[in-house]
């Protein structure tokens, strides 16, 4: 058994092209380590690696923890960010792992699907920049490569001017998503939609966000029809969680009531 | 000469009293010992192979990979188990390890001992098991129509024929809950070297655990001690017998040690559930309310194995009408016999199960009858003097049903305006906002009975002995987190006239059974035999000196001190007392007799906030009354209630082990959820004191009444928000979302 | 692998041969059986700890990445003799029953007086959301800490 730490990114990078198995917070790791389904004998430890702790304007450090992200990120991220997990696994857990394990009802997925976010890889050979919808190819699988470390999230320069985050889970606290949402709109109408838990990768719903992106200042037929067309697009599955049809019908209710909380807050 | 006036007071930290529980600081400070904590040096690891089938054949067992292991010092089979070899709380119908055929989802099929506990678990794991997979039955009515059962039961009681003019019916399913108490499963058995072992595991009952292993291990009485030890909740969970063969059975094979734990998902596997119900009712009131008659079909399912299902589903039948009178009564019940995982006791036991089914046809009559639901309970009160409705027997004892009523009729009605996400439907979810949320009221009733029934010769054996720093209680009843180390000890005080008593635990070997703490039975029991053992030892000491009085200084005579303390207990002191409920009986073909020795009642008023398009529920306020006897401890009391309530609301919105195919999908704290400290309803608890029981000083048992009635009035509340019929429990998101409206 | 790091203000070491947790080496080699363990995955809080002062669950900790670091236990909050404040509240208002979680409790609420000597309510309890507790129906913990702030007792 050996885990190293890393004084700067470079010496994890060489760590995790030697095959070291790369440890963040460990809120996803050692679930399955503690089950018996890992077993890691040699791990690089990045909880103290600074160099990808920053968080810049649209730049936020894989490092980054959930605890940070609630009291400093984009509206929408902070709002997710606050319903990872409690504040022990927020205090853990980083925006790079949640990226890093990409589970179909990761929380703060869905914000970076809405906003065209970027996932930044690097290894010993260089950095690579993956549009999000490239990086999330299924559930718990990405385009990561194991030699390649997630060292950022890149934002794009601007963000929507509103954006608004919800969570349906049956309970009020520490609860795996149900269904969870994303809705951003700009100030000249584009909107969108993105959700998690609702596919095998995060998604965004483009026929809801391209019908209510015409629409100025849409009626209740129109916010009807968008929650219809992102109940439609969305591709649920039943298990032991929640049901496909409840999922369809949750992700249009939550995507309307987001839409409409943004409306509200560009009326007011 | 020490001389003193004036009346003697009440003895400090006696009954009445919210004494602070002497365990609380070492458990504040990380010091108690929990069975997990356990360690001697030297001491091996076991673990279990589980079978990853609900029905199956095992066509072999290969050991080898698992003993090549470096550091694995044993690995057992079925073939190893020394004696008989099965065991069950009420018949031994459950393999030690399974032989030919597995019957559930997790049975235990070999156990292994190693150095380490990563060690025993990868020993445990390379086990190689070649299963023939069979079909599992699944579905507790075709086990039924197949007749695979643990106990069919009928109760007929008065005219058949008898008609109300309003008639409701209904069909109710309760899911399977599980107790999940905090600490799992653990244990560490100790070799004595002379063929005997000493085994300290987490237990409710640790006589009944020790009649288990030497009857299953085919051991004499005198070579196995169970010893009572720390352990986090129980519930129910620990009435049953898990790794505590296996462990002696290792210990002894090897010579050594060995400690298991088990880890929450095999926690979940590796004791019994909530029986799952289905529920037939029809019920038939007269104009006025008054019923008729009440019909019900009741189906439990038992699981593989017949724990206490015979026991439980007794209880569902038994309680089928509730706290109310009814003089038609036909019940038939059901405890089928599947390939689910096996059920057992939980809190309310059989009891939780009949209160979703009847008092949520009690609020369909008072809608049918256009009348308000606590009038409709109040008009069929049970009270003192009447018989129970499907038994016919005559209740005895206190049983304030309509001050219950009137109490919670009589509570304001505070519910704070939301103010944080916290306080609404979806919580930190951010999902639902005031406007979205509509209001809902429930209310609900239920009836218990107290301690072991149907004949069961119950009882509880305590000892009360002076010493120099006062009385100990010497008992081997079962601190589960209620506070027994609390009430016995206030007992002990306040018949004594003693202010120093504690409570200590012994071994199996060194006193007898207290019997379970299950059925809210130790105050009344083991509280019982300690009230009893320290009056009497009161009365020899006056009586030996004389004396008026008894107090910490000693004995008093005429106001005067004539013994020290000091000097009595040079003296040897003691008083051990064997304590019995009224005695009750088997019911006869007709499910007719005095079945139970004590009864209690509680009420719960429910307000929930409720998104209905969302279908999310947050229950705001579970306000109780409950019949209570004598308060002894009121704040463990208010502990009780408070967190009997929290489960009942986790039934009734959360908890469920979902199955699929005999399979639990959700054996982890990730997916079986428990209500957080954002979910917890604020709760305002009336006391319903009356005398009469025959508990010490009047007390009565109040464990379990908290968890029964809590469910269906927090479902009842749901239902005045939404308007839907919601049969089932718990409530899902979809039940309440997707679900046409029916009335 | 030697691992080595402060525990409640004492080196300590322990050899780890497989990706234990901290919650393990804490309750099996260091002989400090306070942090409970009862999920595995942090979905309790019985296992909560302070790793360089920040409250996480011990379970999730990997043992080998505490290397260098300073940890809090339940049994490193009190004085030696007396209680923390945290802990004398939960006394007096009657917190514990079975006392499973208390440990985490104790360790959590402990990391929130801290950084909020009067916290409110809500505050409370969005601190003590990752703590779960299946005795109490958390009233008593609610009392205990309200107090405990200076704040009305429901």
């Amino acid at each position: 058994m050996e885990v190293i730490h890393p004084r700067d990114l470079d010496e994890a990078l060489a760590a995790v092209a030697e095959g070291m198995t790369p440890l963040a917070g460990g809120t996803d790791l050692m679930v399955e380590v503690n089950y018996g389904h890992k077993r890691p004998e040699r791990v690089v430890a990045l909880r103290r690696l600074t160099d990808i702790a920053d968080f810049e304007s649209t730049r936020i450090g894989a490092g980054v923890r959930w605890r940070r992200i609630e009291r400093e990120g984009p509206r929408a991220l902070a709002q997710a960010a606050r319903t990872v997990g409690s504040p022990q696994i927020r205090n853990a857990g980083t925006i790079g792992g949640n990226v890093a394990t990409a589970s179909p009802a990761g929380d703060g997925l869905p914000f970076l699907a809405a906003v065209d976010a970027s996932v930044e890889l690097t290894s010993t050979g260089g950095t690579r920049l993956l549009r999000w919808d490239d990086y999330f190819v299924g559930v718990k699988q990405t385009a990561r490569r194991p030699d390649e470390l997630v060292t950022a999230v890149v934002l794009p320069d601007g963000l929507p001017e509103r954006q608004e985050f919800a969570k349906v889970g049956v309970r009020n606290a520490m609860v795996i998503a149900t269904v969870c949402c994303v809705v951003t709109r700009w100030d000249d109408g584009t909107t969108t939609v993105a959700l998690g838990s609702v596919a095998p990768t995060p998604m965004r719903a483009r026929r809801a966000e391209e019908m209510i992106s015409s629409e100025r200042s849409p009626g209740e037929a129109a916010l009807a029809e968008f929650a219809r067309l992102v109940s439609e697009e969305v591709q649920p599955i039943t298990d032991h969680r929640s049901t496909e049809e409840y999922r369809r019908h949750a992700a249009g209710v939550l995507a309307r009531r987001l839409l409409e909380r943004c409306l509200r807050r560009e009326a007011a | 000469m020490t001389t003193r006036t004036g009346r003697r007071g009440a003895v400090q930290g006696g009954i009445g009293e919210s004494t602070l529980r002497p365990d609380g600081i070492p458990k504040l400070r990380g010091e108690f010992m929990y069975a997990q904590d356990m360690h001697v040096d030297g001491m091996l690891w076991g673990a279990t192979t589980r079978s990853p089938h609900p029905h199956a054949r095992i066509v072999s067992i290969d050991v080898a990979p698992a003993l090549a292991i470096a550091g694995v010092h044993a690995v057992l089979t079925q073939e190893d188990v020394p004696g008989p070899g099965h065991f069950g709380l009420e018949h031994p119908d459950q393999p030690v390890l399974a032989g030919e055929v597995v019957r559930y989802w997790g049975e235990p099929v070999a156990i292994v001992a190693a150095e380490d506990e990563d060690t025993a678990r990868r020993a445990a794991a390379a086990v190689v098991v070649e299963y023939e997979e069979l079909e599992p039955l699944i579905d507790p009515e075709q086990a039924d129509a197949r007749d695979e059962v643990f106990r069919r039961m009928k109760i007929r009681r008065g005219d058949q024929d008898a008609r109300g003019s309003v008639v409701v019916e209904g069909y109710y399913e309760v899911g399977m809950q599980d107790q999940a108490p905090l600490g799992t499963e653990a244990g560490l058995a100790v070799p004595d070297g002379s063929g005997g072992v000493d085994l300290y595991a987490t237990s409710q009952f640790v006589h009944v655990d020790q009649q288990q292993v030497v009857a299953a291990l085919g051991l004499r009485p005198e070579q196995v001690r169970a010893h009572p030890v720390g352990i986090g909740g129980a519930f129910g969970a620990r009435e049953d017998v898990n790794l505590h063969i296996h462990l002696c059975m290792l210990a002894l094979y090897t010579g050594k040690p060995v400690k298991m734990v088990y880890h929450r998902g095999e926690s979940f596997t590796g004791h019994v559930h909530r029986h799952p119900a289905r529920m037939w009712y029809r019920h038939e009131a007269d104009e006025k309310g008054r019923l008729v008659r009440v019909e019900a079909k009741i189906v439990v399912d038992g699981g593989a194995y017949a724990s206490t299902t015979a026991a439980v589903l007794a209880n569902a039948c038994y309680f089928a009408v509730g706290p109310y009178r009814c003089d038609s009564v036909a019940v038939d019940g059901v405890g089928a016999r599947t390939n689910n995982p096996p059920c057992g006791a939980m809190r309310g036991f059989g009891a939780v199960q009949a209160c979703f089914g009847y008092e949520s046809q009690m609020d369909r009559l008072a809608a049918e009858l256009g009348m308000d639901p606590l009038e409709l309970r109040r008009r069929n009160a049970l009270a003192t003097g009447d018989r129970l409705a499907t038994t016919g027997q005559l209740i005895e004892t206190p049983l304030p049903v309509v001050e219950v009523i009137d109490s919670l009729a009589a509570m304001p009605l505070l519910v704070d305006e939301p103010e944080s996400p916290g306080d609404l439907p979806g919580g930190s979810g951010l999902t639902t906002e005031p406007h979205q949320v509509r209001r809902g009221i429930g209310y609900a009733l239920s009836i218990k009975n107290l301690g072991f029934s149907e004949g069961f010769d119950d009882y509880a054996q305590a000892r009360v002995r002076l010493t120099e720093e006062g009385a100990i209680v010497e008992t081997a009843a079962i601190e589960v987190g209620q506070g027994l180390v609390n009430v016995l000890a206030q007992i002990a005080r306040s018949a004594l006239g003693v202010s120093r008593a504690e409570v200590r635990h012994v071994d199996t070997s060194r006193i007898d059974s207290a019997g379970s703490t299950s059925a809210s039975r130790q105050t009344q029991l083991s509280g019982g035999a300690t009230h009893k053992a320290a009056r009497r030892l009161r009365e020899r000491i006056l009586e030996r000196y004389e004396g008026d009085d008894l107090d910490d200084e000693g004995v008093w005579r005429g106001g005067l001190l004539v013994v020290r303390w000091g000097e009595l207990v040079e003296e040897s002191w003691e008083e051990t007392v064997t304590f019995r409920h009224p005695p009750t009986e088997a019911p006869d073909e007709n499910g007719q007799g005095k079945m139970h020795a004590d009864f209690a009642v509680a009420g719960h008023r429910a307000v929930v906030g409720v998104d209905p398009e969302l279908g999310l529920v947050r229950v705001l306020r579970v306000d109780t009354a409950q019949d209570v006897g004598r308060a002894l401890n009121p704040e463990s009391i208010r502990g009780q209630i408070e967190g009997g309530i929290m489960q009942g609301v986790g039934l009734a919105v959360m908890e469920e082990l979902v199955l699929e195919g005999g399979r639990i999908r959700n054996a982890t704290f990730t997916d079986y959820l428990l209500p957080t400290i954002l979910d917890a309803p604020d709760v305002e608890a009336i006391l319903v004191e009356q005398d009469g029981s025959w508990g010490p000083f009047g007390a009565k048992g109040v464990g379990e009444p908290p968890t029964i009635s809590s469910t269906p009035a927090v479902v009842a509340a749901i239902r005045n928000a939404t308007g839907k019929a919601l049969n089932r429990v718990p409530v899902r998101p979809q039940d309440i979302a997707l679900e046409e409206v029916s009335h | 692998m030697i691992l080595t790091f402060r525990l409640n203000g004492e080196e300590v070491h322990a050899r780890v041969d497989y990706p234990a947790s901290l919650l393990d080496v804490l309750r099996h080699q260091l002989g400090a059986p306070g942090s409970k363990d009862a999920c595995e995955q942090g979905e309790c809080g019985s296992c909560s700890v302070l790793l360089d002062g920040e409250l996480v669950c011990s379970c999730l900790v990997m043992a080998g990445d505490a290397e260098g670091s300073e940890v809090i236990t339940v049994e490193g909050v009190a004085t030696e003799g007396g209680l923390h404040p945290v802990q004398e509240a939960m006394n007096r208002a009657g917190a514990v029953q079975c006392g499973f979680c208390t440990p985490g409790f104790v360790v959590a609420a402990v990391d929130l007086f801290d950084r909020k000597p009067h916290p409110s309510t809500e505050e409370i309890k969005e601190a003590l959301a990752g703590n779960i507790c299946r005795c109490t129906g958390y009233g008593a913990i609610i009392r205990a800490f309200e107090e405990l702030a200076g704040r009305e007792v429901r």
